[in-house]
């Protein structure tokens, strides 16, 4: 690919196997059965493409607990990382786990799982140039849809980027308070199915307590717990899934449908997570122990606009000095990395 | 047939509403949800994002900050009233489909469970005419019912290993075509050389819920030479319209 003076690339270094571009998701076709798809944590998405100035939706890439290293070509890139708390370090420097920071040509950002969360974004202040499926860049590796020819960032990639906005020599901090997200509670809607299960079913799901099991990917999160029965069979005429849906299987055991659930499917869904809560799971490892607590559609629509408030606001940066460098801080880093940016 | 229906409205999140018309596979629900879709589809209100036909529903995913839910529920209500007998778009496909023992993996097998011969079961196969209920599961995908009593078989047990793009199925009383490589519970009885979806074609998915579909036998160098132009972009199934 050949950069002309508004482009540079985004070269991938090295990744671990769950690094993909994801924009807002592509939506308008699930009648024909295509998959959404779009980003785990919406809200650490949006936070990260309008900390380098981006439309909310716009394309970012989304990684892993396995990582990405990337570096830029043919000049300079305005980059932010926002998401989990992952372990980020730019020319052997430690950052801190949400930043906007200008990736110099030949310059290395490398971003590792942290101490918590699972997803986390890295926007780049422009577009990226690959072509769209269906008007979306979003991966959906299953179908081979969207993203780079339909799959995961693999070492060697090149991505085209047509740089917008200006570049500024500064890091800063980004301060997003409302990606510290404890997990405790996740909030539901009852239903679409809740009246598949008897009373008591539907107490014992609300009472948990769920630990996320290791079985956890884009697709779906598998829940431990208690086991649920059903009051009428397991088998449903096949009907719509929407992101976040819950549903319970012949063997109880509930399943979390996320960003690359199929558009349909034959399950009871006892209940569904309310969309602000749905980057809150999709970040908890496997282990991680919570419960649920329903409420009421005007409760999840008020959830949403205090968050859509919050996003409206802007995202407020800080230059990055020592202060952030506390003790605290360098203890959380991953040690491998070396607190003073020597590299292993 | 008039549509005096009083549908469930079902709450799937609060981005979601979930029309229900029964809890079957039966035309006459689907017919229903097909038409809803349709008025909804005409003239979409402000705030829904997009409709999604199954058997015996309507999921209509809406942004609340736009619209809230009692106000869609309103709007449906409404356009039920006014709602006429579905009469589809009319368009039939007869969808060339190759049962050869090469391609029809489970075929033999699944003509043993139901005590025919492969030829019995082939026949019956492409003797029916099916309707198209919804669109699911994989892109371009469609399920089939109208699927002859004599045919109509359970789901295995376990799924079996991943058949290639275009396989045509039969499971749960029901037919499908998937146009992706992936495993499954039904019973794989043959294979069209037809892509359901093609994203360079102008429309990227050839059939839709409501439609009507034949199956047409053709032999191993006919499903070839389809299977290449098809591959060029070319449609080889027929269409035509009632």
């Amino acid at each position: 690919m050949r950069a002309d003076a508004s482009e540079a690339i985004l070269r991938i270094l090295s990744g671990g196997p769950g690094a993909t571009l994801q924009d807002a998701g592509r939506h308008g076709y699930l009648r024909f059965g295509v998959t959404a798809a779009g980003p785990m944590d919406p809200l650490a998405h949006a936070t990260a493409n309008l900390a380098v100035g981006n439309s909310a939706g716009a394309t970012a890439i989304e990684v892993s607990v396995g990582g990405l290293e990337v570096t830029a070509e043919s000049g300079a890139l305005r980059v932010a990382v926002a998401g989990g708390e992952f372990s980020l370090n730019l020319d052997g420097r430690p950052l801190p786990p949400a930043v906007v920071l200008n990736l110099e040509e030949g310059a290395v950002l490398k971003v590792r799982a942290g101490g918590r969360g699972s997803w986390c974004y890295l926007a780049v202040a422009g577009r990226f140039a690959v072509p769209k499926v269906l008007g979306s860049h979003a991966t959906h590796t299953r179908t081979g849809f969207g993203g780079l020819n339909g799959r995961a960032l693999a070492v060697g990639d090149r991505l085209g980027i047509e740089r917008s906005g200006s570049s500024q020599p500064s890091i800063s901090a980004i301060v997003a308070p409302w990606l510290d997200r404890p997990l405790d509670t996740i909030r539901v809607v009852l239903g679409p199915q809740h009246d598949f299960f008897a009373d008591d079913q539907i107490s014992a799901f609300l009472a948990g307590p769920w630990t996320v099991s290791a079985k956890v990917d884009r697709m779906a999160y598998y829940l431990d717990g208690p086991q649920l029965t059903h009051a009428r069979g397991y088998n449903i005429v096949s009907d719509g899934i929407a992101m976040g849906a819950i549903q319970v299987p012949g063997d109880g055991r509930p399943i979390v449908l996320m960003a690359d659930r199929q558009s349909t499917g034959g399950y009871p869904k006892i209940a569904t997570i309310i969309g602000p809560d749905l980057g809150r799971l999709a970040q908890a490892r496997p282990g991680a122990v919570f419960r649920f607590a329903a409420v009421t559609i005007g409760q999840a629509v008020e959830a949403r606009r205090s968050e859509a408030a919050l996003l409206a606001r802007g995202i407020v940066v800080e230059p990055l000095t020592r202060t952030h460098l506390s003790s605290e801080f360098l203890l959380g880093l991953n040690l491998i990395d070396g607190v003073f940016g020597v590299e292993g | 047939m008039t549509l005096p229906i009083d549908p469930r409205f079902l709450d799937a999140g609060e981005a979601a509403l979930v029309v229900e018309f029964g809890d079957t596979v039966d035309p006459v629900i689907n017919d229903r949800v097909l038409a809803l879709d349709a008025a909804l589809r005409a003239d979409p209100p402000a705030g829904t994002r997009e409709f999604v036909p199954t058997y015996r529903s309507l999921m209509l995913h809406y942004d609340p900050l736009g619209i809230d839910r009692e106000t869609l529920v309103a709007i449906v209500r409404r356009l039920m009233t006014g709602l006429a007998e579905w009469r589809g778009e009319g368009t039939i496909w007869t969808l060339p489909c190759c049962y050869d023992p090469a391609l029809a993996e489970d075929l033999d097998e699944a003509a043993q469970i139901l005590g025919f011969t492969r030829d019995d079961a082939v026949a019956l196969h492409t003797k029916a005419t099916y309707r198209v209920y919804m669109c699911g599961f994989t892109p371009g995908q469609i399920y089939l019912g109208g699927v002859p009593e004599q045919l109509k078989i359970s789901r295995r047990a376990t799924p079996r290993p991943p058949h290639p793009a275009g396989a045509v199925s039969i499971g749960g009383g029901l037919g499908t075509v998937v146009p992706f490589v992936m495993p499954t519970g039904w019973y794989v009885i043959g294979q069209t050389p037809e892509r359901l979806y093609a994203a360079e074609r102008q429309d990227a998915f050839l059939i839709r819920a409501g439609d009507l579909v034949r199956f047409e036998p053709i032999d191993l160098s006919t499903f070839r030479d389809l299977a290449q132009r098809a591959g060029g972009g070319e449609i080889v199934a027929r269409k035509r319209a009632t």
